[in-house]
């Protein structure tokens, strides 16, 4: 039984002060509703969470009380990746033909402060300042580009080609294109990475409606499908976030598995994207996980930025709506907002920011504390 | 870079380490870590099981006090509690040390860590660091709180 994703919403990224998060994820709710064409009655089955903003199956209040088995979905930065391969399972299983998946968010200002002993550590490691993503972040680009002999600079490409993707996207919190010079010279936050090299945490709600492949042209004349999706965590030896120690043996990320598992299963390889949206939480981020997911090869980053390959128009556009970078992350609905993403860019639906030349395949990747990936393969 | 042993300097007299079990202190400062008797592998701070073979046969080890800076960042802005720094703020370094195999049954392990040294031009992947117990900050009762933390090699 193949998926097809039929409808889409989403409410706008950024901060919404006096909006809770529940009621974007009811907005986004109602917005895929539309476009699919069905009332909630209709969602046979549904998966949601956010980080920090409810529960998602409170929305029934909200949205109304079908008796719709809802389940909750709360895994970090994989919620919305997660929330989006069970309910690609129910379908897959032939239990179920319309399945919701929703991932919304609303985090305060600032870096997130992490719970050490909410992750098995001891609270010395936070007081002492090192329960950081960002440290995390400035450690691991550190290395690669140590590794792989690629210049600092490359960082700022990337977050220059986000903030002008997310200029020309309507639903992007960073509107404002910065230059390469501007997020240079901004504060450094985490050597080598400044300011506008991170993202920040924001607000936010992305609802995906999911049918049967069969069923799919009842709801949409363009359905865009489902190809696979995958979803891993980490294995002995890889350097992950909140990690007071290391192995000296050093095995690929769960980025790797969970990119080749989705490739494998969709019975594509990274060669035939059309179109990628890829965790940029940071510059960095973007430049490594090219690489992990095999969308080109280490050290390969520098040539493809300083050429224009990873812009709209280029041979791999890579995070078109303006990445995580542009749009802020919400925990719960970033991983979703890719998907979201690729569908429009697959319907031809992406207005300003439209990959030319009618893509046909999409990639998306996330990727979270405390290691773990989701990845997802589409096409039309 | 001073060769005087901080640890030793009267001026911790009294302090209490940031947590118990992490090193050893005062006499031979030293972090503390546990090995895998089934594969040996080294986990920091010690835990009663190991990830890597999933066994539960662990015994403790004191780890090297020099080794290789892996990787290196500074932290740029004031972190959120339950960081408890002090104030005010003032940016500091944080890397992963390798050190290699002790005599005593530790095998290599990379710890994480505090840096001494805060200037980008003076942290450089692969050169010598060396252990140091330091003080952090006074708690409320003004008990000064020492932590570990790695600082390059003088001339190294």
């Amino acid at each position: 039984m193949d998926v097809a994703i039929v409808g889409i919403g989403m409410h706008p990224f950024g901060r919404h002060p006096g909006v809770s998060g529940l009621e974007q994820g009811a907005f986004a709710v109602r917005q895929a509703l539309a476009d699919a064409g069905i009332g909630w009655s209709d969602v046979e089955c549904a998966f949601g969470g956010s980080a920090s903003a409810g529960n998602a199956d409170s929305l029934v209040s909200n949205l109304g009380l079908t008796g719709v088995p809802f389940v909750n979905v709360y895994n970090g930065c994989a919620t919305g990746g997660s929330a989006l391969a069970m309910a690609d399972r129910a379908i897959r299983s032939g239990d179920y033909d319309l399945t919701l998946a929703l991932g919304f968010d609303k985090h305060p200002r600032g870096a997130f402060n992490a719970n050490p002993e909410s992750a098995g550590i001891g609270r010395w490691y936070g007081e002492t300042g090192m329960m950081l993503t960002t440290q995390f972040f400035g450690m691991k680009i550190q290395r690669y580009l140590h590794d792989h002999g690629l210049p600092a600079d490359i960082l700022a490409k990337v977050a220059a080609k986000a903030f002008r993707n997310g200029s020309l996207n309507e639903n992007a919190w960073r509107r404002k294109p910065l230059s390469e010079e501007e997020i240079l010279a901004a504060p450094m936050l985490s050597n080598p990475l400044t300011q506008y090299m991170f993202c920040n945490p924001g607000e936010g709600a992305v609802a995906l409606i999911l049918a049967s492949a069969d069923k799919a042209t009842r709801y949409t004349n363009r359905p865009v499908y489902l190809k696979s999706v995958s979803f891993k965590t980490r294995r002995f030896g890889s350097f992950e976030v909140f990690s007071p120690w290391l192995s000296p043996e050093r095995v690929p990320g769960p980025t790797v598995e969970a990119a080749a598992a989705a490739f494998e299963a969709a019975g594509i390889g990274p060669d035939d994207i059309d179109v990628a949206q890829i965790q940029d939480t940071e510059s960095g981020a973007e430049i490594m996980h090219m690489a992990e997911t095999g969308l080109c090869k280490d050290g390969d980053q520098e040539a493809l930025l300083r050429s224009g390959a990873t812009e709209i128009g280029g041979k791999l556009p890579v995070n078109t709506d303006g990445g995580c970078l542009a749009n802020g992350e919400p925990i719960g609905a970033s991983g979703l907002r890719q998907v979201y993403e690729n569908v429009l860019q697959l319907r031809g639906a992406a207005g300003a920011r439209q990959v030319p030349g009618e893509p046909k395949t999409a990639f998306t990747h996330v990727y979270g504390a405390p290691g773990i990936s989701a990845c997802t393969v589409m096409s039309v | 870079m001073s060769d005087v042993d901080v640890a030793q300097a009267p001026a911790l007299a009294g302090a209490r380490p940031v947590a118990e079990g992490l090193f050893s202190w005062p006499d031979n400062p030293r972090l503390i870590a546990s090995s895998c008797n089934a594969c040996g592998t080294t986990t920091f701070p010690t835990q009663s099981s190991c990830p890597r073979c999933t066994g539960s046969d662990m015994r403790e080890v004191m780890l090297a006090t020099r080794g290789r800076l892996w990787t290196w960042t500074i932290q740029g802005f004031e972190p959120k509690p339950p960081y408890v720094g002090p104030t005010p703020f003032e940016p500091y370094g944080v890397g992963y040390v390798e050190l290699a195999a002790d005599a005593e049954g530790a095998s290599p392990v990379l710890v994480e860590s505090r840096l001494a040294e805060s200037t980008p031009e003076r942290l450089v992947i692969g050169a010598e660091m060396e252990l140091e117990i330091v003080p952090f900050r006074a708690d409320d009762d003004g008990t000064e709180i020492v932590t570990f933390s790695f600082r390059p090699v003088a001339g190294a």
